[in-house]
């Protein structure tokens, strides 16, 4: 019996939580093991979380505009810490001029406000090796 | 017509209606009752219900002319990247008719961390603007004079630091305290349940917020001490019930931590204000509005023993509805702003920020801005919402929901009681899962297509994407990195470390207001990372416990 | 990478994958624990368990850091019930164990209960023994009170720390039939509340009532996990125990059970499986079953 592992995280300072807490528990209820970890993240803990918990997926929320420094920044320590196959996808409120930016530092895939949750787990369940 | 012949008619009516679904069904999911007549508001009584404008329970609205004296306040909420920047902002409002200053600032500032600090990476100047020291401030508010404009800051757990320089700034001005009009939001319950930039733990950051109430009532006078924030619980996801019943609660709980402080409850209540969200549905708003009124008034006067009828009255400061923006055909959020506006203004509503279309990608352009502030110019100067008072007044239909959600509110309320109040009902994770649940019942209708949303789950259109949005760079943290430098540099050092110590002696006696020593280490140019670090040394940090 | 050898050498995401692939019944999984199981038998294990909302986690964050205060290293295994509906699960622990994650000397797993197939006592067994030949000191495995493999994994630990708080009402008479009896020591959590006194009172009496303790008297301590209070108590106690046990030779005997349970419980989940794929997967067990 194999269960998708996601942690659902929030770097940075942004409080709002309300996207992250309705795509947990929608992941949940798709079937994954969700690891929440809640707000004020550094993206050292979420990579260190990411590596402990053995995470497929690192599902990133930011609504500040701090993902441009932040996420890449993530990507950059999951490497580091030699977890090369681990998913990790972003959302929140982010302008389409950044997404190619994003992508190429290793986020697979950006979801912008109005996404269903449904389109996150398909996009999982596809994509997870 | 008698209630009996007005039953029978209904019953036949009904019957009528029924009979011809067949052929033309409704349409599925609606909430409201087909028609509203007097049935609905069985009992209702003008005098004890509604009473007249200014008067108890309020809840026609708590001036006698509402706007056939003057409009709102029309306030627009701004601020990104460095103080200068923003100044601009505030002077071409002000420029263009906007009546108070509202002032956003950044995550660090929110959470009491410098811009060098390692947590501020990346979020320097981004949801607002970076304030690092008094010396930020004075440039933010430079060439503004600050006995002729309110305003209103949204800062919470550093609240007492933020109102300290703009009491400073004002004093370089040559303008008293006791002449300065504004608000601080400083409610910190609604920032451990939904909105998340708390710093120390319940106990003391209530105190900090009884020191401002005493402060302020013997020092500034006109100063608004708190905005009792709904606005953010709604945004989390609560229903219209909720983010009035919640925030009430809270309230409670301030104005019984200033009586245990030993202080009377008419010498701070009417400094005391809300703030509302203005959401989609247009009645159902107005209803909030207008029941919320009535709950605090009875709130104050039954439970608190209110002798002033200004401590019964809730006052509101209204923003439309962040979260009801669509990142999809942003055009189309300027005629939901137009919406939200006319609900808060039938409402009531004492002060309103309208949001701008693009704010589900970035923070608005000034253009984005002119429009929201004309779309509050066109509401009260042409749409005749704002010529008579409380038009809705009478409606079956809003009287009846207005005592639905009164009802409604009463139940939570009650519910957070037995929990012991708020600050209980928060502690024990209630509040936030009510909230949650809300949030994702919302998610799964509009999944489901019980609910549309124009352009994101109906009438989708391809579309090119934006361009001009306003962006932050980077540079602004190394900017105020080197302000803070060059302030280090330049402050007396001796002057920083002695207020910061007895700030810091101040913090471990429950009995000092701290306030002054604040006031002391804020003139001092101390930073505000600094004047945070010394109280997070003595309080602790609070570790939020999230349940899903 | 080589995933035994990684353990061994104390490499944290070798240790990850080994406890995937043991939770996951991969096809190494076995080979792993046949590798380290020679390596085992040095930690000592902590079962920690409780009502919901008795402030666990907290608690188990605030040992953890009064260990590694006393020069241990510690692994910690928090479980969480998987979802009947979905067969997902929240794993909540490690928002409140956070600041664990930048010292080198704590790892933390969030771990699913994952219905009762498979034996989650089992898998967390398992864990144990790969954090124990990883070389931590203290093994914590913190899990919720409620349902029987859940209390068989606490069980198994060298000492069991049952967490209560007041003011559940009659809840305690529910966890009195439950749990309460597994204990080696108790801890009332949230002690500033009202009725921590009358509760304090209530395990007492619950404790005379029980013959079995009279070598070991279980220890109540009071702590306010959240402001950090009372958590040196807490250590003492475990200390003391682990102290008895071993002196008592006690430890021994309580090792032994331990592999005996878990080779019983092996071969029931072996029976179980062989059930479930040989007898009740079948055609013929299913129109049998419709007959009745």
């Amino acid at each position: 019996m194999s269960n998708i592992r996601v942690l659902v995280a929030k770097p940075g300072l942004d409080g709002h939580d309300r996207g992250a807490k309705v795509v947990a528990r929608a992941l949940r209820d798709a079937g994954f093991e969700v690891i929440y970890t809640g707000i004020r993240l550094t993206p050292e803990q979420i990579a260190e979380a990411a590596l402990q918990d053995d995470v497929k997926v690192v599902a990133l929320s930011l609504l500040s505009g701090a993902h441009n420094t932040l996420f890449p920044k993530v990507v950059e320590l999951l490497k580091e810490k030699g977890l090369n196959d681990v998913l990790v996808i972003g959302g929140g409120v982010i302008p389409d001029a950044d997404i190619p930016g994003l992508k190429a530092a290793g986020i697979a895939e950006v979801f912008t406000p109005g996404t269903p949750t449904s389109a996150i787990v398909d996009f999982i369940n596809a994509n997870v090796k | 017509m008698s209630i009996e012949t007005l039953k029978a008619g209904l019953a036949k009516y009904h019957e009528d209606v029924e009979a011809k679904l067949v052929k033309t069904p409704e349409r599925a999911n609606l909430e409201p009752n087909r028609l509203y007549t007097p049935l609905d508001i069985e009992g209702f009584d003008y005098e004890r219900d509604l009473g007249f404008p200014g008067e108890y329970p309020f809840t026609r609205g708590v001036q006698p002319t509402m706007y056939r004296g003057r409009f709102w306040t029309m306030r627009m909420y701004a601020g990104f990247s460095t103080a200068e920047e923003s100044n601009k902002r505030y002077k071409y409002l002000l420029a263009n008719g906007g009546s108070g200053l509202s002032c956003a600032f950044d995550l660090p500032t929110q959470i009491g961390y410098d811009s060098t600090d390692p947590m501020s990476e990346g979020e320097v100047g981004k949801v607002g603007v970076a304030i690092d020291s008094l010396a930020d401030m004075e440039i933010l508010f430079d060439g503004i004079p600050l006995d002729k404009v309110s305003t209103s800051m949204t800062i919470n757990a550093p609240a007492s630091v933020l109102l300290c320089m703009y009491i400073a700034v004002a004093e370089k001005q040559g303008v008293s305290a006791d002449k300065l009009r504004g608000t601080i939001q400083n409610d910190i319950l609604k920032e451990y349940a939904a909105r998340g930039t708390y710093i120390f733990p319940p106990k003391p950051s209530m105190r900090l917020i009884t020191n401002i109430f005493e402060y302020c009532s013997k020092n500034v006078p006109l100063w608004n001490t708190i905005s009792i924030s709904g606005y953010h619980i709604r945004e989390a996801g609560s229903t219209a019930s909720q983010e009035i019943a919640f925030t009430i609660a809270d309230g409670i709980a301030y104005v019984e931590a200033a009586i245990k402080a030993g202080m009377d409850v008419d010498a701070f209540a009417g400094r005391l204000s809300f703030f509302w969200n203005a959401h989609n549905n247009v009645l159902e708003e107005v209803a909030k509005f207008r029941a919320s009124r009535r709950v605090w008034a009875k709130v104050m006067k039954e439970r608190f023993g209110a002798k002033k009828p200004k401590s019964m009255m809730l006052r509101v400061h209204t923003q439309t509805a962040g979260s009801m923006l669509t990142a999809q055909q942003p055009n189309n959020n300027i005629v939901r702003v137009a919406l939200q506006t006319a609900a808060a203004v039938m409402g009531g509503t004492q002060s309103l920020h309208t949001n701008s279309k693009d704010e589900a990608l970035a923070l608005p352009t000034t253009e984005s801005v002119t429009i929201a502030l004309r779309t509050q110019q066109i509401v009260a100067y042409e749409s005749g919402l704002a010529d008579t008072i409380d038009p809705l007044g009478g409606s079956y239909y809003v009287e009846a929901l207005t005592n639905k959600i009164e009802a409604e509110a009463w139940e939570y309320i009650k519910k957070i009681d037995e929990l012991g109040g708020a600050p209980e009902a928060i502690a024990k994770g209630y509040i936030q899962k009510e909230i949650q649940d809300s949030a994702y019942k919302w998610q799964m209708d509009v999944e489901k297509g019980n609910r549309i949303i124009v352009g994101v789950n109906k009438f989708q259109q391809e579309e090119e994407p934006p361009k001009n949005l306003l962006r932050v760079d980077g540079s602004v943290g190394k900017l105020q990195a080197e302000k803070i430098a060059a302030l280090k540099a330049r402050r007396d050092q001796a002057k920083v470390d002695e207020t910061l110590a007895a700030l810091k002696a101040g913090c471990a006696d429950e009995s000092v207001n701290l306030m002054p020593l604040i006031l002391d280490a804020v003139k001092a140019y101390a930073t505000e990372g600094e004047i945070c670090g010394v109280m997070r040394e003595v309080f602790g940090e609070y570790q939020a416990h999230t349940q899903l | 990478m080589n995933i035994v050898e990684g353990v061994l050498n104390h490499n944290r995401l070798a240790l990850a994958k080994a406890i995937t692939a043991v939770e996951n019944e991969y096809d190494n999984a076995v080979e792993i624990m046949t590798a380290l199981y020679p390596h085992t038998g040095n930690a000592y294990v902590i079962g920690i368990t409780g009502p919901p909302g008795a402030g666990k986690s907290t608690l188990t964050d605030k040992l953890a850091k009064e260990f590694r205060k006393r020069g241990k290293t510690v692994g910690i295994i928090a479980v969480d019930p998987t979802s009947p509906f979905s067969g997902g699960a929240i794993l909540g622990d490690r928002i409140r164990m956070l600041d664990l994650s930048s010292d080198e000397g704590i790892f933390v797993r969030s771990m699913a209960t994952r219905g009762s197939l498979g034996g989650l006592s089992q898998k967390a067994g398992d864990a144990v023994k790969l954090m124990d030949a990883f070389g931590f000191d203290i093994i914590i495995i913190e899990t919720v009170g409620v349902g029987q493999s859940e209390v068989d994994i606490v069980k198994t630990a060298d000492t069991t720390m049952v967490v209560v708080i007041p003011g559940m009402g009659d809840d305690i008479q529910a966890i009195k039939a439950g749990i309460l009896e597994i204990g080696d020591l108790f801890t009332i959590n949230k002690a500033d509340r009202e009725g921590t006194d009358k509760l304090n009172i209530e395990i007492e009496m619950m404790l005379e009532l029980n013959p079995e303790h009279v070598s070991w008297r279980p220890p109540i301590n009071r702590t306010i996990a959240s402001k950090g209070e009372g958590i040196e108590a807490v250590v003492d106690s475990i200390e003391d125990h682990q102290k008895y046990l071993t002196e008592s030779g006690e430890i021994v005997k309580i090792r032994k059970a331990r592999i005996k349970n878990e080779v019983t419980a092996m071969l029931n989940d072996k029976v179980n499986r062989y059930i479930d794929k040989n007898v009740v997967a079948t055609d013929e067990f299913d129109a049998l079953s419709r007959t009745l």
